[in-house]
């Protein structure tokens, strides 16, 4: 059935393996931010979080006006911009640079936006090279899986799928210790380091005031990413700007905490242009792509608009019970677990995955551990509305339309109301166990329904 | 919830035409209807001097999204702003309003404490049903790691998503057995029904109990 | 129409803006238009810490091995030498052309490396070396984060690609945290292409949240701390 959930949730949840794998990592990062942010640790947490939302409001409220000056402070230091309209331009754009710079190697730092756009797979059809080099991304461009996380892409593998995947790809002898799994990786990358021709990053802020790229991370591949090769290019969604390099301080104190409980990840690199003159390394050329593929089409309603205010930091996704059970790869794109769950029908529209807004008992513990305070369950409300009136449209859900009219009908009319609860009580323990009933009875037993209702024990009480 | 606020020496009254709060249509996507029902809540108690409702998740219905139902509506909205700060989940109304913590009850038993999602997170509600609890004589409160998770119910979702919200229960209720504990306690009777249904399925001896049952126990 | 001019046009559309309109500056707080939903920016936050400066160095020690980083404190640069000779024994090193470092007699001791202004040529010393040496521009002590900006005194891959890396790092260059940085230099760009903040050895946990050090970048890190230098 087009639209329906995909029905290998019932095999993830079966899983006995990959539940535990989930269930673990999730579980060490929820701990490792919950030290990261306590009071001890970080007084003013609460008060970064709002600093944070009220930036990231100002910047997205006035997009244009900082994407303007962004660019002119790339140019000053001798960089350029590259505005892609979608995904098929940037790749467009960096074929024609490589031809005429005569490129066939790309080693490519971890970046959402470009397995937003299948980046890989289309360069690899153009016989251009692009070699993934953070661990876990690596690990899955070997496996041919996209990330099962964020933050913590192969967090879904065990060091047992790891060695396969080294063995079958790489043609090493089977090799089951992490640390050494991590060695191979070292050396095989380190030489595609020193032979790329480009490098390619994403980007996790982008600074206005100072026409600089911002990269967090904890490998060190995004700094050889971006300073081994003679040319870097960073691509970034529109939304990844702040206004001022001040403004850092915020975003950092929360990313990292956020993400995996550290103050600081290892690595943060600041990165305005090529090499000035005198620099002795660093790329000769610095290109900047900023993608929308789509989300422009976020900025038109105030409210939905916030979910462009995302930093990436994963925090939501480990603290969902439901992402906790159905894992990455059940969500229909790239971005999983709750923001997934709210940019994809906003990226998508609402009638490609219509089930995804439902897929949320609406326990809000996504908005609470969000460093920049998206109201993730509001945004879930909104567009449950929105399929149910696309559905309309469409003429479809019609026996559920009607059965809440029914339902409001019923609950406004408490005579009704209360003659259905008697009957109710009569005849439900009678009631074959067919739809919405067979659904709950899959997994619980019915509740007993109570002989008296409480309206008749009241009554009962009142006159004694 | 009536036997014990009537010893504390409330007068409660149970309007009888009460029906529901309207929040299964809001979270389904239909705020049109969930708004039809929103008005007869309005009706039946705008006069009322405290509603007392024994559940977190209603309560935060009326109390936080009731403003954005009657948006566009400018008399229902200034009423239900003119209500919203005398309608109290059961444990705020009693440590809030009525000042106690120790309503001379007695539950013999050890007792785990689930955080129903909307209380806790919406209205705020963590160490009042707690100080209730402690007060209780021969009860013994033992926090389960994952009180703060959630029960899996979700309205609407226990049914679109049963496995899923069949596997969330099912982890909480791990968490529960840990302890020990020979009851659990929420005040919110939703979760209450999901966790006695997969707890009954699994055949466990647990109990589920509102916290208004067990501070009228005697 | 150009992506430039459909993108920016979109989103002029989109948020009800005009071409050039400057966004609300913090005076703003009592534009009407605030309430309709464009939010002012206020001045940046930056949370300087109030610890006694005295103590900086003891916490940036304290954090730095923390993250499983080595610290060793001497009291002028003449000490840095032998305090690193054990480490330096029989190994090859690169560094930097920081004048610190000559100060400190690195420079000129046998299997160390420096001197270099040709890319090719550091990248290929840098790629066999067994450690790269470099100073810093500041280090932060709330974090035992070294902050090291790009420039003809120090290159990138230094502190990069060997897999040990010792940093010399001037008492007085300790500052209190992130926030006092970018107090201090409010426009990194305006100064160098790169600048990098480098907190502990580089580490991974892409495997079953296990950690392990030393994956692309040093999986060792040395700061010597130097109390009478500026």
């Amino acid at each position: 059935m087009p639209g329906a959930p995909p029905e290998n949730i019932q095999q993830t949840i079966g899983d006995q393996r990959l539940q535990l794998a989930i269930y673990s990592a999730t579980g060490r990062l929820v701990s490792h931010r919950a030290g990261a942010v306590s009071a001890d640790a970080l007084p003013d947490y609460q008060e970064l979080r709002t600093f944070a939302n009220q930036i990231k409001a100002h910047t997205i409220d006035n997009l244009d006006y900082y994407l303007e000056q962004f660019e002119a402070n790339v140019v000053a230091h001798g960089g350029k911009v590259v505005y892609c309209r979608d995904g098929e331009e940037v790749v467009d754009f960096v074929l024609n640079l490589a031809k005429e710079r005569k490129a066939r190697l790309i080693v490519k730092s971890k970046s959402m936006t470009t397995e937003e756009i299948h980046f890989n797979d289309r360069l690899e059809r153009h016989q251009l090279e692009a070699v993934e080099t953070d661990l876990g991304e690596y690990i899955l461009q070997l496996a041919h899986q996209r990330p099962y996380h964020i933050v913590a892409p192969a967090l879904h593998m065990t060091r047992y799928d790891v060695a396969d995947v080294f063995t079958k790809s790489l043609g090493v002898e089977k090799e089951t210790v992490p640390e050494n799994q991590a060695k191979i990786a070292r050396m095989v990358l380190r030489e595609k380091f020193l032979a790329a021709d480009i490098g390619v990053s994403g980007a996790n802020f982008l600074i206005a005031d100072s026409g600089a790229v911002v990269l967090v991370e904890n490998e060190g591949n995004a700094r050889l990413t971006t300073s081994a090769p003679k040319i870097h290019i960073a691509v970034a969604g529109i939304e990844k700007l702040i206004p001022r390099a001040q403004d850092l301080a915020v975003f950092l104190n929360l990313l990292g905490r956020s993400a995996t409980g550290q103050p600081l990840t290892v690595y943060t690199s600041f990165l305005s242009g090529p090499r000035r003159a005198g620099e002795i390394d660093g790329p000769d050329e610095f290109y900047v792509v900023l993608l929308d593929n789509g989300r422009t089409k976020l900025l038109a309603d105030p409210e939905k608009r916030q979910s462009l205010y995302c930093i990436r930091c994963g925090a939501c996704l480990n603290h969902c019970p439901v992402y906790r059970k159905i894992g990455g790869h059940n969500y229909p794109w790239v971005y999983s677990g709750p923001i997934g769950a709210i940019i994809t029908p906003q990226f998508h529209g609402v009638g490609r995955d219509p089930w995804l807004p439902f897929a949320s008992s609406l326990c809000g513990a996504c908005a609470e551990v969000c460093p920049v305070k998206i109201e993730i369950p509001k945004l879930l409300l909104k567009l449950r509305a929105e399929v149910v009136e696309a559905k309309k449209q469409e003429g479809a859900g019609g026996v559920e339309r009607l059965a809440f009219r029914l339902w409001a009908w019923v609950m406004t009319h408490p005579k009704v109301y209360l003659l259905l609860a008697s009957l109710g009580a009569k005849f439900a323990p009678l009631l074959p166990p067919v739809g919405p009933l067979r659904k709950w009875t899959s997994q619980r037993t019915m509740p007993p329904i109570a002989k008296k209702s409480f309206h008749k024990l009241w009554t009962e009480r009142e006159r004694p | 919830m009536a036997d014990v606020l009537e010893r504390l020496g409330c007068q409660v009254d149970f309007p009888k035409a009460q029906t529901c709060c309207g929040q299964p249509a809001f979270n389904s996507g239909y705020p049109e209807d969930a708004r039809k029902v929103a008005r007869h809540f309005l009706d039946v108690f705008r006069d009322a001097e405290h509603v007392v409702v024994p559940s977190g998740s209603c309560t935060s219905m009326i109390t936080h999204h009731y403003e954005e139902i009657f948006a566009q509506d400018a008399k229902r909205l200034a009423e239900i702003h003119k209500l919203v700060s005398r309608v109290w989940d059961f444990s705020r109304f009693l440590i809030e309003v009525a000042k106690v913590d120790d309503v001379g009850a007695r539950f013999d038993g050890i007792v785990t404490y689930h955080d129903s999602c909307h209380a806790l997170r919406e209205l705020n509600v963590k160490e009042g049903p707690r100080r209730l609890l402690g007060k209780v004589r021969g009860l013994t409160l033992r926090e389960m790691d994952a009180a703060e998770e959630c029960c899996g119910f979700g309205g609407t979702f226990s049914i679109k998503f049963p496995e899923v919200s069949g596997g969330m229960a099912r982890t909480k209720i791990d968490s529960i057995r840990k302890t020990e504990a020979g009851t659990v306690v929420s005040i919110d009777s939703s979760c209450l029904m999901q966790l006695q249904g997969v707890i009954e399925r699994a055949g466990l001896p647990i109990r589920t109990m509102h916290l208004a049952e067990v501070l009228a126990s005697r | 129409m150009t992506a430039r001019e459909q993108i920016l046009g979109d989103i002029r559309k989109a948020l009800g803006r005009a071409e050039g309109q400057p966004p609300l500056s913090l005076a703003a707080n009592l534009n009407p238009l605030v309430a309709l939903g464009a939010a002012p920016l206020a001045a940046p936050v930056l949370r300087i810490p109030k610890t006694d400066r005295n103590h900086y160095t003891t916490l940036f020690v304290q954090n730095l091995e923390k993250l499983a980083g080595k610290a060793i404190i001497v009291k002028n640069s003449a000490a840095v030498v032998p305090a690193l000779s054990e480490l330096l024994e029989g190994k090859l090193a690169v560094a930097s052309n920081a004048p610190m470092l000559e100060k400190c007699g690195l420079t000129r001791l046998a299997g160390v490396q420096s001197g270099f202004m040709d890319r090719a040529a550091l990248r290929a010393a840098c790629s066999t070396a067994d450690l790269g040496i470099t100073s810093v521009d500041y280090a932060l002590a709330e974090t035992g984060t070294f902050v090291m900006l790009s420039s003809p005194r120090e290159a990138r891959l230094i502190s990069l690609l060997p897999p040990v890396h010792v940093a010399i790092v001037p008492r007085a260059r300790i500052l209190g945290n992130l926030d006092e940085l970018l107090g201090l230099i409010p426009k990194p760009a305006d100064q160098t292409s790169s600048m990098v903040l480098i907190t502990g050895p580089s580490r991974t946990a892409d495997i079953e949240q296990i950690l392990i050090r030393g994956v692309h970048g040093p999986g060792e890190v040395y700061a010597v701390i130097v109390e009478e230098e500026e």
